[in-house]
């Protein structure tokens, strides 16, 4: 059962914050969710490994060269706020 | 002449035999978007200048003797959450509305080489996450077949465009049926590829483990044209699979004797509408008269898949997620006191409420204290899943079923009960679990509302996928039906 304090906790973790009204309805459908997700521990899985991935992956790297990359005015259009080439966020110190 | 009703195959044979231009094909599918639009609501962004002058750009080709690739000149809608160098990606939500990418996806940069046009950006449940479109932060899609009913989800746009001939073939993602499932409520022709097929670089990523594009068309050759397109390895996305990419088009020859089909009884039983089911039966008996070997099979922790899912996906979503705080690009709140404030309320005024339930969900399933529980648990009856359809590749070269266990549902139906939309997907999360191939095809109506049939391969084994769909296509004509 997912209270209303787990909301709050959850939140502070995915930076989202809800009325009081809204922590009632997220408590009450991920419990209903998480409750139908209980069904998982009928199974044995003791010895079974975790599938995280189908495909057997590596790291994609690129040779370190000098060459054309992405212009700061490109990187800076969707900006919702600048200043000269920096984002400019509020005041942290 | 209706051209926006015509195949891509169709269009390219006149295109080549010069009895009608790229332009005049471009034309005709906004014209038909001007004509039916209001009542579908398929695009978030139309780009008709630039679709003209791409139009144009292919007839002058043609007037100076070049060969056209086969998808040169047609018309392709794009959902909403691949990146478009120049053109709005909103993902449908309010925290990307004016965010426009400075690059192209991959998938993008194919279409271009192919001298496809693109007609425009598509709606969709915000951030993918959705069973009916209904999720989208700016409208709703309606169903072509009927209009106060929904697409499905979450591409649900792509899949309404191309039933409605508001395209004649649309891009779509796919994490846990979202092409499948929407092309099984509008009667179209929808492919989750293999993972790893077609490059994710450039696509908004919802759940990075699962995500998948893939095609929308009207017929089964379409589709092959389209796959031929996007397919192939991508040294920009690191899950993007080295492998040969065969031309799909061979496969379609109309001949499965001999093929062994399995048809898992888990996708057959409660909770499949009856009418549905006898849709599918009746598709049964179609490919054993060609000569196909049907048996009942077992997929035995098919009722897991959807706990599974509702766990992995989330727990992914949530963390790719983590990337919108308004401040290099997309929304920020205004009047935030300091950083982690403006995080919060850009967050909390950007996200829809289904977006903010899987993040919560994801990251209460990722917490200390749950990872074990249900996260990893979760990965480890992935496996399970995984191992399912491995032993039933063993025995047969196909498993069929329903795409979905309903028709599409009316506007509004499930809205308020999540756990109710996302009984939706039973039939197609499991495949992206496992990381396999997929189709829905068009296989008959139950109360004018069209019914997909789901036709499942092994890891990179499209082309037998094709093969079955093709020759199921050639003996029906339920892919020829058009919504009024």
């Amino acid at each position: 059962m997912v209270s209303i304090k787990d909301v709050e906790h959850v939140a502070v973790l995915a930076r989202l914050s809800f009325t009081d009204e809204e922590k009632q309805v997220y408590a009450k459908q991920l419990s209903d969710i998480l409750e139908h997700a209980r069904k998982l521990q009928d199974l044995n899985t003791d010895n079974i490994p975790p599938t995280a991935h189908v495909l057997p992956l590596q790291n994609v790297f690129r040779e370190d060269r000098v060459g054309e990359h992405m212009l700061v005015d490109k990187v800076l259009a969707n900006a919702p706020d600048r200043q000269d080439n920096f984002f400019k966020v509020p005041k942290i110190v | 002449m209706q051209l926006h009703y015509l195949t891509a195959h169709q269009l390219h044979d006149m295109l080549v035999s010069k009895k009608i231009s790229a332009e005049e094909i471009t034309r005709s599918v906004f014209d038909r978007i001007e004509q039916v639009e209001e009542k579908i609501r398929a695009y978030v962004t139309l780009t008709k200048e630039q679709a003209v002058s791409c139009a144009r750009l292919v007839d002058k080709a043609r007037m100076e003797g070049e060969a056209l690739p086969p998808l040169a000149g047609i018309p392709v809608a794009v959902k909403d959450n691949m990146c478009t160098k120049g053109v709005r990606t909103t993902c449908a939500s309010k925290i990307l509305y004016n965010y426009i990418p400075p690059y192209n996806a991959t998938v993008m940069e194919h279409l271009n080489e192919a001298r496809a046009v693109m007609v425009g950006k598509t709606n969709m449940d915000e951030f993918a996450m959705g069973s009916s479109c209904e999720n989208s932060a700016l409208f709703t899609t309606c169903n072509p077949w009927d209009t106060n009913r929904v697409p499905g989800g979450s591409s649900g746009g792509s899949a309404a465009a191309v039933a409605a001939g508001e395209a004649i073939l649309a891009l779509g993602s796919d994490t846990g049926g979202s092409i499948r499932q929407p092309a099984s409520f509008c009667g179209v022709v929808g492919m989750k590829p293999t993972y790893g097929a077609v490059s994710r670089y450039g696509l908004v990523a919802y759940a990075s483990s699962l995500d998948q594009i893939g095609p929308f068309a009207r017929d089964v050759t379409d589709c092959a044209l389209l796959l031929n397109v996007i397919c192939g390895h991508d040294p920009l996305d690191s899950t993007s699979a080295p492998y040969d990419v065969p031309d799909y088009t061979s496969f379609l020859t109309g001949d499965i004797k001999g093929v062994k089909i399995g048809v898992p009884r888990e996708y057959m039983g409660e909770g499949i509408d009856p009418a549905v089911r006898e849709v599918i039966k009746k598709a049964i008996d179609i490919f054993t008269g060609l000569g196909a070997v049907l048996e009942e099979t077992t997929l035995p922790h098919t009722e897991y898949a959807l706990p599974a899912y509702y766990l992995i996906a989330p727990a992914e979503a949530s963390s790719n997620l983590a990337r919108y705080d308004g401040v290099r690009y997309g929304y920020r709140a205004e009047d935030a006191g300091d950083l982690v404030d403006m995080f919060v309320k850009t967050r909390s005024e950007g996200f829809g409420p289904e977006v903010k339930r899987r993040i919560m969900l994801g990251t209460y399933a990722l917490s200390a204290g749950y990872y074990d529980a249900y996260y990893n648990k979760a990965l480890k009856v992935r496996t399970l899943i995984k191992a399912d359809f491995d032993r039933a590749f063993e025995q047969f070269d196909l498993l069929l079923g329903p795409t979905a266990p309903v028709t599409a549902f009316k506007r509004g139906e499930k809205v308020n009960d999540p756990l109710q939309m996302y009984m939706v997907d039973i039939c197609t999360l499991a495949v992206n679990l496992a990381g396999i191939p997929a189709i829905s095809i068009p296989a008959g109506m139950v109360d004018n509302l069209p019914v997909g049939l789901q036709l499942m391969g092994r890891p990179f084994g499209e082309g037998d996928i094709l093969r079955a769909a093709y020759a199921f296509e050639q003996n029906t004509d339920h892919h020829r039906k058009l919504p009024e």
